[in-house]
């Protein structure tokens, strides 16, 4: 049953043959025999589970169920939802119950899904290792040594260690892609303004966006169905016609027009990773698609340019924690401003203040247009590159990271080093495109390796397509970690 | 030396919207603390916010009254500064591109009148409240104002004289009550005044340091604030000191200014677009929309006054003051036939017994007892000479305690003016009958000796007898 | 361009961070960290530089869109209760903290 796609168990619910609290009750047994070893969950909360998983029952017996009816979803820690701790991966919220749900929050609990549990995160979606936790690092399912990326690593390393059958996450630099990469399952960041960012706790709310996490491009298909959608109360949320983005999933591939940016296959591209592309389009080619080498000159700025922007939101974004309302209250202090001193520093961990630091110093008067300025330019400039190169092809292809997980503690201490983890997926969220990755192969250590499709503006169906088509001639996403 | 002030405000007008600018909490005031502060206004993790229609659109009256600038496109930024009253730690503001830019506003002052410009008004939201009362030494924060709309109106420095800002001040209050965007209540907070004061030797053209002075909730303590800080400042820079550039608070109670250290510290607002909000666009059919809404704006209703209804300056800038009362005043003129209407009478009575006898039962001109068609009513009766102004006023007495039309209170009191000749005559006739001294003294040129014959007529007549009928007949009957 | 220690101080406090005294086990203090890994995030972010972006017009939203607005109306009711059950200092429900000097 672990082991089963959602199309599957929501077969199996439907017709009766399990019930959603067995199911809910085994991933449930599940976690807590491997959460100790992986710590992917920060929380869960079997009493509203199960309750839940007995409603959905009731729901589909009297034959109201919906695709996702009966069906446990972790949820990144990010997403607000009553009742529950949401942490955000932070000492600063390590006591926030929240009082009210998210937007998607609503559609999975409208829809009859089951909330899981609270999957484990980088510290306020910052960081692409998940060492930056408060809640401590999360292992890598396929190696307890590597990280498994992040910031949603816990929902990855969930998924792929059939802790849950799906999960959420969100991306602002990366953070679904890269971790779905490393722990060899597929993962879709959409559109800017697809999934409403309603009560999902900011980082960079330019750039940040939720999406599915799970074994197969359709079993992210059927998440994506009840996370896309018009919300009043976002701002920036987009209102358009809804999708059915399972309806198509088999369309023939015959004249796709992929193309490879050359930027992205330099030397500091791992050799594994290339040859795993390689072999990638070469599937590709028998499905009848075309491949074209395309040009992303200004690749090379993006990490620049996307440090100085996210850390300019985030910096904003986290200054309504001061434990004046809600969250941590650092225990002694001597006036109002040694409490937001001391709550502050005692509440974040050193990356997120790092972060804070760098946006502060980036607003401040006198550099706001060296910097900030200077970088909004450059991202007009990315997102340039990209619908240039949308005139020519229908879709991009190229790795999600680098390299293949790394070790736990490797990149502590540099985090320039860190930040370059994400060179190849940032530019997609300075430029607001949906992206995929998806399991191509494994490296020589056994480690899983993602390969990414980045596609225009609203096109997650095709994405999601070309990844469903290549996982009926490929077996990377049915690969399990022995644990 | 001859020192000259330079004087700007930065106003701060409560919207009087519904619900937040942000959120869709209530704005009314007075609820208990915290009630009306949803999860948007204390900021909770991951709440976002959309924009209030109607702030914009009273945003927008605004500007078409002073004849701004409409910016097509606006945008909103994040001002960031940590203070428990803010709870996310940044106000959501408009900064490089304002909604209302360049408009002008014309004040009356001793001197005539004068245009002061004002730069921008932009939209933003408002901080909750810091309650200092003793919490065991802490301070208790109240968010419900947190999230009200506000706009901000910036002047520039063109006022010369406490005199000249109060009445920019007054104007200003005039006109966002005539659009009806903003409730004027100044106790309240709902319009809010900040004043930059600096002073140079007059005929220098280059400002002097200002310093910026907060909480002037009365047109009263602007006044005095600026009078206080201008004597302040002239009196340092004589004794050889400098000023220094700061915010300073009005303390009414000692009638002084003084610093605000809390805000000495430089403050690094560190502004930038907000990503939460995308570009405020406006469409030019909603500018023209209202355009075609706006009422009869205060300066052109007072010129009106004066130039068509022959009204003095004075008295029209009076009638203006409110819109209700111009409304109340033109109510009572509109409901006089046309050989009836007599502007000045109306505005002479609305301007004086009704406005007093409002002011002595501290009402409105919205609670008023009498109704404009009952006064007009009166009004006519004196205009027909059917009651004397004086028995008019008798009758306004009664009517403001709540008693009948002028008509039936005429009838029901007896005091129809006697307007009869033949009737006035033959009382004339008696009175006179007992008086030759008197009569001879008036022939003999003592002029005087005409009014004690019309008291004694009044007398005889209880007042009711027409003056004007019985001064004509007087001067015929003691003709030499 | 590099950061002194001085310059960490002061964005710290406009952050409202506190940058203690103490020392790590490697006897470096906290503000050198904070100066050597901050100056070498700079150090990447000045790679922006030799880009050339006159005349472009800066992005700030990933998509080309204009503010939506909602109608004035009071959609929220009182939450007082549960959101000052979760407070970590609230009496007369209000929240407190310590003495505001203005």
């Amino acid at each position: 049953m672990l082991t089963y796609s959602l199309t599957e168990l929501s077969g199996l619910l439907k017709s009766r043959k399990i019930s959603s609290v067995e199911l809910t009750q085994s991933y449930l047994d599940r976690i807590h025999q491997l959460n100790p070893a992986i710590n992917a969950y920060i929380s869960t909360n079997p009493e509203i589970s199960l309750n839940q998983a007995k409603q959905a029952d009731s729901r589909i017996a009297h034959g109201m169920s919906e695709p996702l009816t009966g069906i446990p979803v972790a949820q990144k820690d990010i997403f607000c939802a009553e009742g529950w701790t949401t942490t955000c991966g932070s000492k600063m919220l390590s006591n926030f119950i929240s009082p009210y749900d998210a937007h998607i929050i609503e559609k999975f609990n409208q829809t009859g899904a089951v909330l899981l549990g609270r999957t484990n995160m980088d510290e306020f979606a910052m960081g692409s290792s998940n060492e930056t936790s408060y809640f401590g690092v999360v292992h890598n399912p396929w190696d307890l040594e590597a990280v498994p990326g992040g910031s949603s690593g816990g929902s990855a390393a969930a998924v792929a260690a059939g802790m849950a059958p799906a999960a959420t996450g969100t991306d602002t630099g990366g953070s679904i892609r890269q971790p779905a990469a490393l722990c060899g399952i597929t993962g879709i960041k959409p559109t800017y303004g697809l999934v409403s960012r309603f009560g999902m706790i900011a980082y960079a709310s330019s750039l940040d966006q939720a999406g599915p996490m799970a074994r197969t491009a359709e079993d992210c298909a059927l998440l994506l169905n009840i996370m896309a959608g018009f919300d009043p109360r976002d701002s920036t949320s987009v209102n358009r016609q809804k999708e059915d983005y399972t309806a198509d999933l088999n369309r023939p591939l015959t004249g796709l027009k992929v193309g490879l940016p050359k930027e992205y296959f330099t030397d500091g591209l791992n050799p594994e990773i290339a040859k795993c592309i390689e072999m990638s389009c070469d599937i590709l080619r028998k499905e009848g698609a075309i491949l074209h080498e395309i040009s992303l000159p200004n690749s090379p700025i993006a990490i620049p340019a996307y440090y100085v922007l996210a850390s300019a939101e985030a910096s904003s974004n986290l200054e309504r924690y001061d434990g004046v309302r809600y969250g941590y209250r650092s225990p002694s202090y001597h006036d109002l401003t040694d409490m937001y001193k001391k709550t502050r520093a005692e509440g974040f961990g050193a990356e997120v203040k790092r972060r804070i630091m760098i946006g502060t110093y980036v607003l401040s008067a006198g550099y706001y247009d060296a910097y900030y300025i200077k970088a909004q330019k450059l991202r007009r400039l990315i997102a340039n590159d990209f619908s240039n190169a949308f005139k020519e092809i229908d879709v991009i292809l190229g790795p999600t990271s680098p390299q293949p997980a790394f070790n736990i503690g490797e990149r502590n201490n540099d985090p320039v080093s860190m930040y370059l983890s994400d060179i190849y997926t940032i530019a997609v969220n300075l430029a607001g495109l949906p992206g995929l990755s998806l399991p191509a192969g494994f490296s020589g250590q056994g480690r899983p390796i993602g390969i990414q499709l980045i596609g225009n503006y609203f096109n997650e169906a095709r994405l999601l397509n070309i990844a469903h088509r290549y996982q009926q001639v490929t077996d990377w996403h049915t690969r399990r970690p022995a644990l | 030396m001859e020192w000259e002030v330079v004087i700007g405000l930065e106003v701060h007008a409560q919207l009087a919207t519904r619900s937040k600018i942000f959120s869709g909490a209530a704005t009314a005031y007075g609820a208990a603390p915290n009630t009306q502060a949803c999860a948007i206004d204390i900021a909770l993790p991951g709440v976002l916010p959309v924009l209030n229609r109607e702030a914009v659109q009273y945003a927008l009256r605004f500007g078409l009254a002073i004849g701004a600038k409409i910016n097509p496109k606006s945008i909103f930024a994040r001002k960031n500064y940590f203070y428990p009253d803010l709870p996310k730690g940044y106000q959501i503001s408009q900064y490089e591109l304002p909604i209302v830019a360049e408009g002008k506003l014309i004040i009356d002052t001793s001197q005539g009148e004068k245009t002061i410009r004002i730069t921008r008004a932009h939209l933003e939201e408002d901080a909750g409240k810091s309650l200092h009362e003793d919490f065991h030494g802490k301070t208790g924060i109240d968010l419900n104002r947190a999230g009200t709309p506000l706009l901000e109106i910036v002047s520039e420095p063109d006022m010369r004289s406490a005199e000249e800002a109060v009445a920019y001040a007054k104007t200003l209050h005039t006109l966002v009550r005539y659009l009806e965007i903003c409730d004027g209540n100044m106790q309240e907070g709902s319009f809010r005044c900040d004043a930059n004061v600096s002073v140079r030797p007059k005929g220098q053209a280059e400002y002097g340091t200002r310093c910026e002075i907060k909480n002037l909730n009365s047109f009263r303590f602007l006044e005095r604030a600026i009078e206080f800080e201008t004597s302040r400042q002239i009196d340092l820079i004589e004794s050889g000191n400098k000023i220094i550039q700061e915010t300073r608070l009005y303390d009414s109670e000692r009638d002084e200014t003084r610093s605000m250290r809390s805000k000495e510290e430089a403050n690094d607002y560190r502004y930038f677009p907000d990503p939460d909000l995308l570009p405020l666009v406006i469409d030019p059919s909603w500018i023209d929309k209202i355009h075609q809404s706006l009422p009869e704006l205060p300066y052109a209703k007072r010129k009106r006054y004066v130039e068509k209804l022959g009204l003095t300056i004075y008295d029209a800038s009076v009638l203006t003051t409110s819109k209700a009362l111009a409304n109340w005043f033109e109510a009572t003129l509109n409901a006089l036939e046309d050989q009836m209407k007599d502007p000045k009478l109306c505005a002479n009575w609305i301007m004086g017994e009704v406005s007093g006898r409002l002011n002595r039962d501290s009402k409105d001109i919205s609670e008023c007892p009498i109704q404009p068609e009952s006064l007009a009513q009166l009004l006519k009766r004196i205009k027909d000479g059917t009651i004397s102004g004086n028995t008019a006023k008798e009758i306004f007495d009664t009517m403001w305690s709540g008693e009948e039309e002028p008509d039936a209170i005429i009838e029901k009191k007896g005091l129809k003016q006697i307007s009869d000749n033949q009737a006035l005559e033959t009382i004339i006739e008696q009175i006179l009958a007992g008086n030759d001294e008197q009569i001879a003294q008036y022939r003999a040129g003592k002029d005087r000796v005409l009014s004690f014959f019309v008291g004694q007529v009044m007398k005889a007549t209880q007042g009711r007898a027409n003056p004007a009928q019985v001064n004509e007949i007087l001067r015929k009957k003691m003709a030499p | 361009m590099s950061l002194t220690s001085d310059d960490v101080y002061k964005i710290a406090h406009l952050a409202r961070i506190e940058v203690n005294n103490s020392t790590d086990e490697a006897g470096k203090t906290e503000v050198s960290v904070w100066l050597d890994q901050l100056n070498s995030i700079l150090g990447l972010i000045e790679q922006m530089q030799v880009t050339e972006t006159e005349n472009l017009d800066p992005m700030a939203h990933a998509l080309d869109s204009v503010l939506r607005l909602r109608e004035d109306e009071v959609t929220e009711s009182d939450h007082l209760d549960a959101f000052q059950a979760i407070a970590p200092e609230v009496e007369a429900g209000l929240y407190l903290v310590p003495k505001v000097i203005e």
